[in-house]
Order: structure tokens, then C-alpha cells, then sequence
């Protein structure tokens, strides 16, 4: 099996053009629906995907939406209005906030985080985090809580399973409120919501189900995240969205997705990834990307892990067979 | 508590958590609980949780590792270690 460090480089323009067939057959044979909604944060995937619908449908097919709340960074907005200025389709901010605090999004996330840190003040910021030490060590994927209290001091702690699935459920609302945003303006159009999830989100379950997962196509979900990236290039998304690091862009600390939930940089998972899945012999993985063959086993397993352990996220409703 | 005694608590609690109290005999204690599929990451804060209020001790950050709380055998050998420690 050939492996070497290209391996993942793509043929950007073939790529992008069978995406856009793609795109314009599904929607027009498919769906029958004349336009495409894309929900836009200034981050790499969702600036990708507007920009290949752009591309496929023509920017008068195209709106973006840009869903902001309280935890939201400024500077996602500012990009989002970067990319939508550069690619010349409309948009509209629509924040989610009130949404959010009328279904008591912070409260019940900070009362989930009490149950850690008893004197936690809704003015601290908080994010959760994951270990990111995955090629050292051979550990499972805890989360633990980081706040920042009011005078810069940092605290951590391990979460317990209560408060951790209290965290997770409270701010899922925040990508669900947007999901259900973003097909309020498709459908008063009659056009679809595109998913901005690339393969390493969709497999390794990183995403909200009927959240972010919640879309009518998912135009970049069989494309690693270095491979997005890619495409960013060729399509000629703005530079400074292209250098931005990927954040998840909910906690109200600034959390990068590595650090969140990978545990890894993205072009070496990737790159490991690749090799799992095309039965690479682990000796020359590690012999090219440098590393030793117990930690090219660590990442296979932590990898495989979080696909069979997020298989749920993925799956349909299940039916009861007669 | 003897081994055999703590073997049989951590397979009630996984066989009644995770099994609902069915297919006891479906896995051995040294079958990996992640790989066979009973418990997952989640499970896995299910599996501490009951452990640390039963056995009243932490499990430090560095301790989540499989070859603590992957098993039956393991956990056995993991508990046996903090609470004679």
C-alpha cells in the first residue's frame, strides 16, 4: 500500500468540480429545491461549503446565515462578513442568544458546572476540554471543565459523568437553535440547508445530531479536515479564514477543536486515519510520519474509538421490524 | 473485600448499568469492556463514577487509561492497588 507524506494531497480542481456537479444534480434531481442556506461562523468548513455552492449554483442561489450568541467570538462575525463580501452572496445575522437564554442554555450549562466548581459565577468563563497527549499515552476520552475566574485565575477539573452530560445536552441547544434557524429561511425559500461538516466531524462524531447534523446534503463530509483546507486554497477563500485555528466557537473560553475533542493535530490524524482505514502497515506509518510504532497504535485505537463509539450520532431513527 | 467479592460487584454493576441485568455470561473479565462493545467513552465516566462513591477515591487524570478500567481483571487490580495504597 502506497503511504507517503502527500498521500492526502488532492487534485483540488477535480475535486471541487465533481462536488459542485454533485451539488447542482442533488438539489435540482433530488431535492428540487433552487438554492442553497449555509449557516456561516468564519471558520474554514462552512467558508468552503458556501463558497463550492457559490461556485455550483451562482451567489444569487446562495444565502448565508450568521448565528451568533453570547459565547460567540466577534471575530466570527467579521469573517463571515470577510467571506460573503468576497464570494458576493447575502446574508443575514440572526443572533440566537434570546433563544438560547429563554431555554435556559447558560443557566443550566453553569449550574452543571457548579456541580464541579461550588463558587463558579456566570462571569467566569468556562470551556471543556480533552486530553491532548493521545500519542503518549493510552487514555480514554474524559473531558475536564477549565474556568477562568473573574481575576485570571485558571482552575480544571475532571468532570463526573452528571455534570459532564449536563454541559454537553445545555450547549447542544446552541447548535440545534441554529439548525432549526437555518430551515426556517430555507424554507420560506424553498431552498436546502447545506452541512458544513468535513469527514473527520462526521465520523468521529463531532457534531450535534439534529444539530449541525440536522442538513439536507453534506457536500465536504467524505473530505479530511486537511483536505478542506485544500480546497479553501483553490477556491480562494480569504486568507486571514484560511490561517484562522479552528475553534469550536461555543465556549465562552476560546477552545481549538484539537484541544477539545481530537487530542491531535489535524494533518497527522489524518494522516493516521488514512492509513488505519487503507490497512497501511503500521511500521510505515510510523516510519513517515516520524513517529514509533506504539504511538501509530495509539491513535488507531483512540481513532476507531471515537467512530464505533459516535456510530449513534450517525444513524437514522431505527424502526421496529414487523 | 476478598477479589472474589469485588470481581462480583463490578460485574453486577456493569451486567445491570450497561447489559440491563442481561447476558452476564457474555463476556469474560478479561475481555477489553471498549472493544467488546459493552461500555463506551461515556460508559467509561459511568464505570469511575461508581467506583470513586464505592470504593471512596479519586481517580486521578493520568489513571484513565485502559489498562485500569478496561476489564473486570483490570479493575479488580486497579482497586486492589489504591485502596491497599
Amino acid at each position: 500500500m502506497e503511504f507517503h507524506k502527500d498521500i492526502l494531497k488532492i487534485d483540488a480542481e477535480k475535486v471541487c468540480d465533481n462536488i459542485c456537479k454533485q451539488i447542482r444534480s442533488q438539489l435540482k434531481n433530488d431535492m428540487h429545491k433552487p438554492g442553497a442556506v449555509v449557516g456561516i461562523s468564519g471558520g474554514i468548513a462552512s467558508s468552503v461549503v458556501a463558497a463550492l455552492c457559490v461556485k455550483a449554483l451562482g451567489a444569487n442561489r446562495v444565502f448565508g446565515l450568521m448565528l451568533p450568541e453570547k459565547d460567540s467570538a466577534d471575530e466570527s462575525k467579521s469573517l463571515a462578513e470577510v467571506l460573503a463580501d468576497h464570494f458576493g452572496f447575502d446574508t443575514e445575522l440572526e443572533s440566537i442568544y434570546k433563544g438560547c437564554e429563554g431555554l435556559g442554555v447558560y443557566a443550566k450549562r453553569d449550574e452543571a458546572i457548579k456541580q464541579v466548581f461550588p463558587d463558579y459565577k456566570p462571569s467566569w468563563k468556562s470551556k471543556i476540554i480533552t486530553p491532548t497527549n493521545l500519542l503518549e499515552k493510552e487514555t480514554f476520552n474524559f473531558f475536564t471543565v477549565v474556568v477562568e475566574t473573574d481575576s485570571g485565575e485558571i482552575r480544571e477539573k475532571r468532570l463526573p459523568l452528571k455534570p459532564y452530560l449536563q454541559i454537553v445536552a445545555a450547549t447542544n441547544y446552541k447548535q440545534r437553535l441554529r439548525m432549526t434557524t437555518l430551515y426556517y429561511h430555507a424554507e420560506k425559500r424553498n431552498w436546502a440547508v447545506i452541512g458544513t461538516g468535513n469527514k473527520d466531524e462526521h465520523m468521529q462524531g463531532f457534531f450535534v445530531k439534529y444539530g449541525d447534523g440536522g442538513t439536507d446534503l453534506k457536500p465536504i463530509a467524505h473530505l479530511y479536515k486537511i483536505q478542506v483546507f485544500q480546497l479553501a486554497e483553490y477556491l480562494g477563500v480569504p486568507k486571514e479564514i484560511i490561517n484562522r485555528i479552528p475553534t469550536t466557537d461555543t465556549y465562552s473560553s476560546e477552545v481549538t477543536q484539537e484541544e477539545f475533542f481530537y487530542g491531535l493535530d489535524f494533518y497527522r490524524m489524518d494522516m493516521l486515519w488514512h492509513a488505519m482505514e487503507n490497512n497501511v502497515p503500521k511500521e510505515k506509518a510510523a516510519e513517515v510520519l516520524d513517529l514509533t510504532v506504539e504511538q501509530v497504535e495509539r491513535a488507531f485505537y483512540n481513532i476507531q474509538r471515537k467512530i464505533t463509539a459516535t456510530e449513534y450520532l450517525r444513524m437514522e431513527p431505527l424502526e421496529i421490524k414487523g | 473485600m476478598d477479589k472474589d467479592t469485588l470481581k462480583k460487584e463490578i460485574r453486577d454493576f456493569i451486567v445491570d448499568t450497561f447489559l440491563f441485568g442481561e447476558g452476564a455470561d457474555s463476556f469474560t473479565d478479561s475481555d477489553s469492556f471498549m472493544q467488546n462493545g459493552i461500555v463506551d467513552s461515556t460508559g467509561i465516566l459511568e464505570v469511575t463514577g461508581f467506583i470513586e462513591e464505592k470504593f471512596d477515591f479519586s481517580i486521578e487524570n493520568e489513571e484513565m487509561t485502559p489498562i485500569n478500567l478496561d476489564s473486570v481483571n483490570n479493575l479488580v487490580a486497579f482497586i486492589s492497588k489504591k485502596v491497599n495504597a
